[in-house]
């Protein structure tokens, strides 16, 4: 039993939160994959920018979370978010705007998009330092621990509250991405600018305002993501660097330019990741010490130092297999 | 003929100044390490320029590519560990890559098995189960003969070959790499292969820098032999400056070789999938092909560039690899030099580098000034790690430098020459 409950607290949950967090990336670049056609590399950076606005404001404001009884970084995540926005909005006008209106190839975008995560690395290392940051100022992280009903379980189920946190935001996000992009006249507007962005534009929609609203929604998304990872490890300036691979690996398993693909994506790419790591003697010392097996003590199928080639072979099986992604994407 | 090069005289004559403004304040030692370096650079970013100024495509992964050949290097010229080979663990560890071919053997006639009528479904299958089958014996094996190479032995050590062997076997496995990975994704969208090659560079760098047994990780592996005499018997300046005409040559060969591709049926066909790749299509070109041999030339061409910077530097370090000095440093030297231009190329590889090393001197100035008038003016406290941070405003001017490259002079300082045919 004990074992069973290390396999819910190492796979299911830490795999769901890293999912979760690479969902919410790959929405973003599969948005904007589909309406401006490049591959948004700085996205993993505009992440670790949403959690130093995060956490900036917490430190201005470190009393704020008390009031509501929710992390202080958590009520901030809001004004952090539209801060991100306009942040993501402002790099679209300055950077890729310019060079969308001179007709380059979509790779001069990409390398582009690269300049820009160089300069938000460099910004936020020079404002906030090399080193790793806490987001509980004024407040701890607090963490449950289930006791189980049942009588072998001594193991307690282990979550903390930035977790519980995170799946009610993503569950609230993505269903009202849903209802925006099914219901709402500018989200239709987006899906048609998806399909065909000429006719799109010949039928008199306004390729502006749905840039902006792409950006808006993918920098709030980034925020959102970057600030509540880094609630439940630590905020770091190189958070960015282990999420880019994962994040476009997501997009394009799902399908590149699906937004259900992408959450698709990023709980595969999540579960993969931390099944592949898992160590798999645990649970099957019962049956050994049942069965007198000799088990080595380490049974990982790919060891934690490489759990970067996880992604990458997930993307290569999927760009072998079926390069249109599970639910297939439009783009490829 | 003379005007006709005019700015390229200009730019070049500007670029020796520089370099003689730079001997004279840091000294002759210093600045022939530092060209010794760019020149290196210089043949790196000539891979480069074929890949994106012949072909158009994005490498995100250089740094994957030089740390390969760096590692190639290590591995043909580091002297011979006897104690290795006189241990029982040499036999072990052919027992384990015999394994491995034994799979690999197994996996590729696998995939052949449509031959035989097998359908499409059931034949993949069968690959991705031997896959997995090879996969796991491997490791399983591989473990406990690694683990004991590191606590017995500490690594497998080097053959003790001539150096330029490593050279070509590091530009021919960075090839083999870049065929791997540009089969797969050469087909698709282009950002695909940015994608691809952003992930197969932080793998090559994962491995080298874990596996203990075969490259020390992060204990490093120094000092690599070097093919010229090294600094002890003719002492620094010289022993650098022989390395370096060696280098040059190296160049002048590549140069010349490229020149002759460029201006071949070969270069034009592919200017012509780049520039129009539906018009190139419909002409019966096969794209891909010529996109993957390209792709493979300017890898073997970066293998090479990172074998013979890693051998200049002495040390292998697998964790001294970052993305920022290997990769994009390296575009920042092709696109303001002029893709698709290799004198450009060049030229921005020998200023970018003078310009990057120079500014990391300038930076600290610049900030110990900021945090002295601060303090004074002010009353400022400016935070410990300043220099630390002082440092990152140089990644913020690499960022920024692309992103205005891009926009004002896309072309580079020396665009391409389009030849007339009149």
């Amino acid at each position: 039993m004990n074992e069973l409950i290390f396999l819910i607290n190492k796979v299911v949950i830490s795999g769901a939160v890293i999912g979760a967090i690479y969902a919410m990336g790959a929405i973003g670049v599969t948005l904007i994959f589909s309406i401006l056609r490049f591959a948004h590399f700085a996205h993993a950076d505009l992440m670790t920018t949403g959690a130093f606005i995060t956490f900036f404001l917490t430190a201005m404001f470190p009393q704020a979370g008390s009031i509501v009884g929710l992390p202080t970084a958590f009520v901030m995540l809001p004004i952090a978010m539209v801060i991100t926005s306009l942040v993501a909005v402002g790099i679209d006008k300055a950077f890729y705007k310019p060079l969308r209106e001179h007709n380059v190839k979509p790779i001069v975008l990409v390398m582009a998009s690269l300049g820009v995560t160089f300069m938000l690395q460099g910004l936020v290392r020079l404002f906030f330092g090399t080193g790793s940051r806490n987001l509980f100022i004024d407040d701890r992280k607090e963490i449950f621990r289930l006791e189980l009903p049942w009588e072998l379980a001594s193991r307690k189920l282990v979550i903390t509250e930035p977790q519980l946190l995170l799946f009610v935001f993503t569950l609230i996000a993505v269903i009202s991405l849903h209802y925006f992009l099914t219901r709402s006249r500018l989200g239709k507007a987006m899906r048609a600018m998806s399909d065909n962005a000429d006719l799109a534009r010949v039928s008199g929609i306004n390729v502006n305002v749905v840039v902006i609203v792409t950006w808006v929604i993918a920098g709030s998304l980034c925020a959102a993501a970057g600030t509540l990872l880094s609630l439940d490890v630590a905020l770091k300036p190189d958070l960015s660097f282990n999420l880019l691979l994962p994040i476009f690996a997501a997009a394009i398993v799902g399908g590149v330019g699906h937004v259900y693909g992408a959450v698709l994506g990023g709980f595969v790419v999540g579960f993969a990741e931390s099944l592949a790591v898992f160590n798999w003697a645990v649970v099957l010392r019962p049956l050994a010490r049942a069965m007198e097996w000799d088990l080595p003590r380490s049974l990982a199928l790919v060891p934690t130092e490489y759990k970067i080639t996880v992604p990458f072979f997930i993307l290569i099986a999927i760009l072998v297999l079926r390069p249109t992604g599970i639910l297939k994407g439009k783009v490829i | 003929m003379l005007a006709e090069y005019k700015r390229e005289i200009i730019l070049f004559s500007g670029l020796f100044a520089l370099i003689l403004i730079v001997m004279s304040f840091m000294g002759t030692a210093y600045s022939t390490r530092m060209l010794v370096e760019a020149s290196c650079y210089a043949i790196i970013a000539l891979g480069l320029t074929i890949q994106w100024g012949y072909a158009g495509l994005f490498n995100a992964g250089i740094m994957g590519f030089l740390a390969i050949g760096a590692f190639l290097t290590m591995l043909f010229s580091f002297p011979v560990n006897n104690e290795f080979w006189d241990s029982g663990l040499a036999p072990d560890l052919g027992g384990v890559f015999l394994k491995l071919l034994i799979g690999l053997i197994l996996i590729a006639g696998s995939m052949q098995l449509g031959r035989f009528g097998v359908r499409q479904n059931v034949r993949r299958l069968i690959t991705l189960i031997l896959i997995a089958i090879t996969y796991i014996i491997f490791m399983n094996s591989l473990d406990p003969v690694a683990g004991a190479i590191e606590s017995e032995v500490g690594f497998i050590g080097g053959f003790g070959l001539p150096v330029w062997i490593g050279w070509i076997f590091g530009g021919l496995v960075a090839g083999a790499i870049a065929y791997g990975i540009g089969h797969i994704c050469l087909g698709l969208r282009s950002d695909y292969l940015a994608v691809a090659t952003l992930g197969i560079a932080e793998i090559i760098k994962a491995f080298l820098k874990n596996a203990d047994w075969l490259t020390r990780g992060t204990l490093t592996v120094s000092p690599l032999p070097w093919p010229t005499p090294g600094p002890a018997e003719l002492g620094f300046v010289m022993a650098r400056a022989v390395y370096l005409s060696m280098t040059a040559l190296m160049i002048v060969v590549i140069f010349f070789l490229l020149n002759r591709a460029y201006n071949a049926p070969w270069g034009r066909m592919l200017r012509a999938i780049r520039d129009n790749e539906t018009s190139a299509l419909a002409m019966g070109k096969n794209v891909n092909r010529r996109r993957l041999e390209v792709f493979v030339f300017g890898s073997i061409l970066m293998g090479i560039g990172g074998a013979v910077l890693g051998t200049f530097n002495g040390i292998f370090d697998p964790s001294g690899y970052i993305p920022l000095n290997h990769t994009f440093l390296i575009w920042v030297m092709v696109i303001l030099g002029g893709a698709g231009n290799n004198l450009g190329t060049l030229f921005g590889a020998v200023f970018v580098y003078i310009l990057w090393t120079m500014s990391e001197p300038v930076a600290l100035w610049v900030f110990d000034v900021a945090r002295n008038l601060g303090e004074s003016w002010f009353g400022w406290q400016a935070p410990g790690d300043l220099d630390s941070r002082a440092l990152q405003a140089r990644v913020f001017v690499i960022g920024l430098t692309i992103t205005l490259v891009l926009r004002y002079a896309p072309k580079g300082v020396i665009p391409e020459r389009v030849a007339q045919h009149h």
